[in-house]
């Protein structure tokens, strides 16, 4: 048996291998489906979480290496919508499909954690998420309305 | 070559029809599906529509026992409940352009209804409700005067319930705002509580309706959060690798890496041994051609994903590649090149084209090639399925939830592998990440639904992206040859072109060895040029993979080629590039579509003419936004380029800014688009669209490769199928769009063709480099 915490609850789980992804146990186990797979090697960013805060992708983290950490997940982002990323999202009517935008938001939730003042170049190199609809700009423009308001 | 040596030339052949009242009358019954009311109750009932109104958390499926004497539905897309509450049907599918909230926002218009009190309720496949196949950029054009209709005869049913309540003149009675006013006593009634009456009437003749003119539209044409918006911003919204039934098995399938391989033995004895596994079932190969069914292989069924992926993993598999086993795509593609080079099949001519190129001074001769692409969806394709036997096997019933574009196909495609009518196929739809095309083949759900009737319980079928990129419907690989003359007016005397690809039609048709001529009129045979001596022809080619539609289609190649060559045309003659494309577009006028043989996507011409003033409306938009005079005054290592087209039957124009380091490092700081797609539903979603296409079509133009050796496909990952991140897609995409009162055409796959070639040449004005071999990544843009 395992323990993990995410989104602030700890859930115990039975029969389940040590060096699963973290993403599979959240959707198959738990059922949060919101974290996406995308690819399952750390190369698209859909499956983004928060990890003890910093955002880390949920395919290549095995459950050994989550340990006794504290999991975020976009349904512990915000109990209803009111993040400032999320806000931001809606108001810039970022997505199109809207796959690969929980990814998208808990990567920029992350970012602006640390930093609320982000250049372009800072977007360039922590938004490395990919979006197949093409939805870069509303994010970049939301990424920095968000900013604005935890700068308040 | 039996096609008539000489035709007129295009000016002998415009036509200019009168202005059709198209969008003044409502569609005929037949076109609307109209069924009785009773019809749509027993669909209801029987139906389990997945409802995923606006709040509503996770998908619901409507109580199958319910009985709806409460509502009133005069058709199938709309039902009226005593609390006021419209229910609409959305029988699209939704996978990022907004149609979900789109069309339900036509009918609510025309309806009157209050948005606020609109739940949308998503549709099961059902012929009765026409086209669902969300695909071709034809949802609006298709269903705006549809939702219109419907929405006004509910409309017109309320208003004659008010008048018949209220004992006066149903003339003096108008709906507004979810209620019907008296207009000489300014008594009114909500919608709500006109449903007992309204449900007693006859529904009215479709030409006793009258629509809404276009000025007092309220929804049309203005803004809305998508309905889904909320969910997606919580993680509630559920896709096809969310959609869950109880007591699911979930799979993961080794198939043939090879198209029309097969399993020659196989060892599972590794993969039963890991914890989670099942059951492993091997796949029969599909029968006769791919079509869409299903590969075959060997599957692994297990209590998660995660256990099934493993246990593909452990097993041990000897394939019998069969015929494709030697496929190798650059050897192809040299192929290609070589039968572009010699005489094809001419579809398209004007004058001598032959002599007028003999005669010419000067002869410009390119050749252009774009490799297979893959669709690569955020979400893989995934579906779940529930099939229940009785004692003798025989299928009963087959129930397959699904992130689909095309619930019918499915409904057809799976009904034949369960040996059941395709209607008795019961098929609910999620929202799609994405689809491009991918999800228009319902492949996957076949897979689902053999291994549910294997296994007797539902099972959930997740592709790898592995599986993904390796077995997709890949875009064509082709090879274009142009040839072109120009005089010393700088005039264009002759233009010949060959265009030679795999048709889409080999998936079907086992004599197909040609473009289908719908394949050719998407940027080849419907050259809008002005040429006196014209030569379009096309080439044979076979398909060695499954061979599909991706997002703007035979545009990808065929506009690549002529945006292109028209570029080195107007160099060969001294000419400013955007000068030289408006002057070759000649006079406005439309094409006699009839004439040139040309099928126009089957719509009516004089609904949807080839309007070349509108074509050459956006290219000077485009160039006007642009500022591009100032491209002859940028600095080496920057340029702009243009092209334009006619695509999905809506008009775009592109010019596309560069900057190219003398170390060859391309970035694409700024693009223009001018999109005229007619009257728009939803603006700020064409907007997104049209953002969208331009990086989707940067992603290709600069990446975009997949690539054959010995059968199979060698990219598997985001890693070696490289796509635009933040970072290097386009940075600051202006959209202009034509405020039109034209009938509605295709907007997602328009704003797709023109990008490219735009691009393209916009890198050559940079740096002198011509690119006619597509993706980038394999050109050295450096300069000195």
């Amino acid at each position: 048996m395992t323990r993990i915490n995410v989104n602030g609850e700890a859930h115990e789980l039975v029969d389940v291998a040590d060096t699963t992804p973290l993403l599979w146990i959240l959707r198959d186990h738990l059922g949060l489906t919101g974290t996406k797979y995308g690819c399952g090697v750390s190369e698209c960013g859909a499956c983004t979480v928060h990890i003890d805060g910093a955002a880390r992708q949920s395919c290549v983290t095995t459950l050994s290496e989550v340990g006794d950490a504290q999991v975020v997940t976009i349904e512990g982002l915000s109990a209803d919508g009111s993040h400032p990323v999320q806000k931001a999202w809606k108001q810039h009517s970022v997505p199109q499909c809207g796959y690969c935008q929980v990814g998208q938001m808990m990567a920029a939730a992350a970012m602006l954690r640390d930093n609320t003042s982000p250049s372009d170049a800072d977007i360039d190199e922590s938004m490395w998420n990919i979006c197949r609809c093409g939805t870069y700009p509303r994010i970049r423009a939301a990424v920095k309305t968000a900013a604005q308001e935890l700068r308040k | 070559m039996s096609h008539p040596r000489k035709q007129p030339t295009l000016r002998e052949t415009s036509v200019r029809p009168e202005p059709p009242d198209y969008l003044n009358r409502p569609v005929p019954r037949h076109d609307l599906c109209t069924l009785s009311r009773r019809h749509f109750l027993a669909g209801t009932a029987a139906g389990s529509l997945l409802l995923m109104g606006k709040g509503s958390a996770t998908p619901a499926f409507a109580d199958p026992n319910r009985v709806d004497v409460e509502s009133f539905a005069p058709d199938l897309f709309v039902s009226i409940n005593t609390d006021g509450r419209v229910d609409i049907l959305a029988h699209r599918s939704e996978m990022g352009t907004g149609i979900r909230t789109g069309l339900p926002r036509v009918l609510a218009d025309e309806l009157e209804a209050d948005w606020e009190q609109v739940h949308i309720v998503q549709a099961k496949g059902d012929k009765n409700l026409g086209d669902q196949n969300t695909d071709g950029s034809n949802s609006i054009r298709f269903f705006f005067q549809t939702m219109r209709t419907a929405g006004a005869i509910a409309r017109t049913m309320l208003e004659t319930a008010a008048a018949q309540q209220w004992g006066v003149d149903v003339s003096t009675c108008f709906a507004d705002t979810h209620q019907i006013i008296h207009r000489d006593s300014d008594r009114r009634i909500g919608f709500g509580a006109l449903i007992e009456i309204a449900r007693t009437l006859e529904v009215p003749a479709v030409d006793k309706l009258r629509l809404k003119p276009r000025e007092k539209w309220k929804y049309i044409g203005k803004d809305a959060p998508l309905v889904d918006l909320d969910d997606i911003v919580t993680g509630k919204a559920i896709y096809g690798i969310d959609a869950r039934l109880d007591n699911q098995l979930f799979a993961v399938i080794a198939r043939p890496p090879v198209v029309g391989g097969r399993v020659k033995s196989f060892d599972a004895t590794a993969a039963r041994k890991l914890p989670g596994v099942v059951e492993i079932v091997p796949l029969p190969r599909y029968r006769g051609l791919p079509e869409f069914q299903q590969l075959g292989g060997i599957a692994v069924c297990a209590t998660s994903t995660w256990s099934a992926w493993q246990g593909r993993d452990a097993l041990t598999i000897e394939w019998d590649d069969g015929p494709n086993g030697s496929y190798d795509s650059q050897t192809f593609a040299k192929a290609l090149k070589a039968t572009a080079a010699r005489p094809g099949t001419l579809l398209r001519a004007a004058g001598d084209t032959e002599a007028a190129l003999e005669d010419a001074n000067r002869v410009i001769q390119a050749n252009y090639s774009v490799p297979h692409l893959a669709h690569a969806s955020m979400e893989t394709t995934c579906a779940v399925a529930d099939v229940k036997t009785d004692n003798s096997g025989r299928v009963t019933t087959c129930h397959i939830l699904a992130a689909t574009q095309n619930p019918q196909a499915v409904q057809e495609t799976v009904g034949r592998a369960m040996r059941m009518r395709g209607e008795d196929v019961l098929v609910n739809v999620t929202l799609l990440g994405s689809g491009f095309g991918r999800k228009s083949k319902p492949d996957y759900c076949v897979e689902a639904a053999r291994l549910s009737r294997e296994l007797k319980r539902p099972v959930h079928v997740t592709w790898t992206r592995e599986d993904d990129l390796r077995h997709d419907y890949f875009h064509a690989i082709s090879a274009i040859h142009c040839e072109g003359a120009v005089n010393d007016k700088g005039q264009i005397t002759a233009w010949l072109q060959r265009a030679v690809y795999p048709s889409i039609e080999a998936l079907t048709k086992r004599r197909n060895k040609m473009p289908a001529a719908w394949e050719a009129e998407m940027g080849h045979t419907d050259l809008p040029y002005d040429v006196p001596n014209l030569r379009l022809e096309v080439g044979r080619a076979r398909s060695h993979v499954r061979t599909g539609w991706l997002r703007s289609v035979c545009h990808i190649q065929q506009n690549f080629a002529v945006g292109c060559f028209i570029d080195e045309l107007a160099h060969a003659a001294g000419q400013d590039p955007f000068e030289f494309v408006l002057t070759a577009l000649g006079d406005d006028r439309q094409l006699d579509m009839a004439a040139l043989g040309l099928k126009n996507r089957d719509a009516d011409p004089r609904v949807y003419p080839y309007d070349i003033g509108r074509l050459k409306n956006v290219l000077r938009r485009a160039a006007h936004n642009a500022a591009w005079q100032r491209n002859s005054n940028l600095p080496r290592g920057q340029g702009l380029g243009i092209a334009c087209c006619r695509s999905f039957l809506g008009y775009t124009a592109h010019v596309v800014e560069v900057e190219v380091s003398p170390q060859g490092q391309l970035s694409i700081p700024r693009v223009w688009c001018s999109l005229d797609s007619g009257t728009i539903v939803s603006p700020d979603r064409v907007h997104a669209q049209v953002e969208g296409a331009a990086i989707m079509a940067a992603s290709h133009a600069r990446w975009g490769e997949v690539t054959f050796q010995n059968g199979r496909a060698q990219q598997s990952n985001f890693d070696d199928f490289q796509v635009a991140r933040m970072k290097d897609a386009p940075r600051d995409i202006v959209v202009d769009i034509v405020e039109s009162t034209a009938a509605p055409a295709g907007v997602g796959e328009t704003g797709v063709a023109s990008f490219t070639p735009a691009l393209c040449n916009a890198i050559f004005a940079a740096t002198g480099k011509r690119i006619r071999d597509l993706p980038l990544k394999h050109h050295d843009l450096s300069w000195s």
